[in-house]
């Protein structure tokens, strides 16, 4: 099996500090493209593996203004365009009515964009991932911790990478299968 | 937020979890968890429980069927009594769906752990609680077929809703709030989803759990935005549910109708629906627990936190009793003291009294911590203001509605057969619901639960 057929070199860890450590001990070898797996947040794994704030909150901004700005021009143009009704004199932009439905929409928008922005960032839905080709990945969502250099890291070398993923003194590494 | 983990926010020093009991590792709690779903044999308790709620369901359906053939006469509501079974119903059950997100969006930015074992399924009893109050405006229109008029969409009669009705925010507030707590308890799932897919020996249950999954394999960059997206989804469930009811309370506050027209409600009516939430996730918590041997897990600490947010909630909605009747004497409005009169001495004088008893009176028995550590008291209460509340929202709607101004429109309301069979078969719905998810979801958040684990926490020594 020649690199190219490999999507990377996969160690096996039992607990969250040894993770942790392990990662740390990859970026300082000069790794970059890996990933960690565990089957709950590690907030210390994200510095360990050098990766950037997330800018999900800007799209849910994003998402609460447009909902805000759909559910304000809905009702005012509903309540002055499409269909005006004279309400004992009342103005038709009568607007602190206007404002429970505008703070629903604006909720209702910003939850979309939370959900949504966060499947579609990740890449989920995704049936097929090369990682689920290691037969013990499936502890990864019971009790083990999983830490994967990616052969497409310009460091990577099959031999040398697992020699050093041994160092680590992992339970087990193996290869991932594209 | 760099520091901890919003999982597990206590994060620094403690190394003893409080709310999970001693020598649980990350792979006994998924295993104890998903074997509700994945191993355990279909107890015959799960089925004699789902068949009787099934029944009441079905009666649901009857009564609805049956509605819809002759029309809402065969209730009893009728002017003045417009407003009856169907909106205490429907505020009750509302009110009963707040406790699921207080719990999981409310207590998660306040750094409560104890939310951790209790959150999952009381945010399934907020999805099927608004589900059922859904129902009873829908049904109550008179036309359900027509129900859609009340939504905002083009159509050929040119005719929009009316914007500066409360009724109309109630539509927005309670569709966004099904809407937002749908994905919030989805978005939680799904860790879950994935623990079940990959442990699963049914080939079913594997396609079917992986489906619902998405893929999700644990990776780390994952983690992180799931947890930024969970923590501004508690952010915003957080007004939303205070919205609700506040908006809720103004379908009643904004009018002019004596009892109902008053500026104490929004509070009032938020924190009866934490009290009213409260208890019923304790009604069902404490059986659950029992048959499922959850003891580790929904401790007994879990119990008498509870039952000290339901000792505090309640003693608002007591001191909002105790405003609305000092408030209509001190006015010195005529229709106030009436209405106030009425509701003591009138008529239905046994709801408010009754009201009195299960929502202030009994619920003092909360104050003593022998109390709070019998499950089997504290089950008895919860079900004693699950009542009350109920009775609350009979008391503002009916007694109200029945002597307004003019003595000439004076009726009263009693309920028909079909009052109560719709009633009863919500309840039923809602248990049969609750039934089939503890059977088929895991009902407490495992990766949630791997968090509270001493072994959770990254140690500092040696890089």
């Amino acid at each position: 099996m020649a690199d190219h057929d490999i999507y990377g070199v996969m160690a096996e860890f039992d607990s969250p500090t040894a993770l942790v450590r392990g990662a740390n001990r990859a970026r300082e070898a000069g790794y970059l493209k890996m990933d960690a797996y565990s089957p709950f947040p590690i907030e210390e794994l994200r510095e360990a593996l050098g990766f950037r704030q997330t800018k999900l909150p800007m799209i849910v901004a994003g998402g609460a203004l447009l909902g805000a700005l759909a559910g304000w021009g809905l009702q005012v143009w509903v309540s002055s365009i499409a269909y005006p009704l004279n309400v004992g004199g009342r103005p038709l932009i009568s607007w602190p009515s206007f404002v429970p439905p505008m703070f629903e929409t604006a909720v209702l928008f910003a939850a979309f964009a939370a959900v949504g922005g966060m499947l579609a960032l990740n890449g989920l839905p995704m049936p097929y991932h090369p990682v689920f080709n290691v037969p013990r990945f499936v502890m990864a969502s019971r009790d083990r911790f999983f830490l994967c250099i990616e052969a497409r890291d310009p460091r990577f070398d099959r031999a040398a990478t697992r020699t050093f993923l041994e160092s680590l003194e992992p339970r087990e590494v193996s290869d991932v299968e594209r | 937020m760099s520091e901890t983990n919003v999982m597990n926010p206590q994060g620094g020093g403690h190394e003893k979890p409080a709310y999970i009991a001693p020598g649980h590792s990350f792979a006994t709690i998924t295993d104890k968890i998903s074997s509700i779903v994945l191993t355990q044999k279909v107890s015959v308790g799960w089925l004699i429980g789902l068949g009787i709620s099934a029944s009441l369901a079905s009666l649901l359906l009857v009564a609805i069927s049956y509605l819809f053939v002759k029309g809402i006469g065969i209730w009893g509501n009728n002017i003045p009594v417009g407003w009856a079974f169907d909106i205490t119903n429907f505020v009750w059950w509302i009110g009963i769906g707040h406790a699921g997100t207080l719990i999981s969006a409310i207590l998660l930015l306040l750094r409560q752990q104890w939310r951790t074992s209790i959150n999952r399924f009381a945010e399934a009893m907020t999805l099927f609680a608004v589900a059922c109050a859904g129902m009873f405006p829908l049904i109550h229109v008179g036309r359900p077929w027509l129900a859609y008029w009340l939504m905002p969409i083009p159509n050929t009669m040119g005719v929009w809703p009316q914007f500066r009705s409360p009724l109309i925010w109630d539509v927005f507030a309670v569709s966004t709030y099904a809407t937002v707590s749908l994905l919030f308890w989805f978005v939680g799932l799904i860790p879950d989803l994935a623990t079940l897919r990959d442990r699963t020996t049914s080939k079913i249950g594997r396609v079917i759990y992986g489906i619902f999954a998405l893929g999700w394999r644990g990776s780390a960059m994952h983690w992180h935005r799931y947890e930024t997206a969970y923590l501004l989804l508690a952010g915003m469930a957080t007004p939303l549910v205070v919205s609700v009811h506040t908006v809720v309370s103004f379908d009643f506050a904004v009018s002019l109708i004596p009892g109902w027209h008053t500026t104490v409600f929004p509070p009032y009516f938020v924190a009866g629906a934490i009290y009213s939430g409260f208890a019923m996730v304790l009604t069902l918590a404490i059986p659950i627990r029992a048959a499922y041997g959850l003891e580790d897990f929904i401790t007994a600490r879990h119990l008498n936190v509870m039952a000290k947010v339901m000792l505090s909630t309640g003693l608002i909605v007591a001191y909002g009793y105790a405003l609305e009747a000092f408030m209509s004497w001190y006015s010195g409005n005529r229709f106030e003291r009436d209405m106030m009169w009425n509701r003591m001495a009138g008529p239905y004088w046994w709801a408010y009294w009754g009201l009195i008893l299960t929502n202030v009176a009994i619920p003092q028995l909360l104050w003593f911590k022998q109390i709070r550590s019998q499950a089997v008291v504290l089950w008895l209460i919860s079900i004693v203001i699950n009542i009350g509340m109920w009775l609350e929202r009979f008391v503002i709607i009916v007694t109200s509605l029945h002597r307004d101004f003019l003595p000439s429109s004076w009726g009263m309301f009693t309920p028909t057969f079909w009052d109560w069979a719709t009633y009863v078969g919500t309840i039923g719905l809602f248990l049969t619901l609750l039934f089939l998810f503890i059977r088929f979801l895991p009902m407490i958040a495992i990766f949630e639960m791997r968090t509270l684990v001493p072994e959770a926490k990254v140690r500092e020594h040696g890089n």
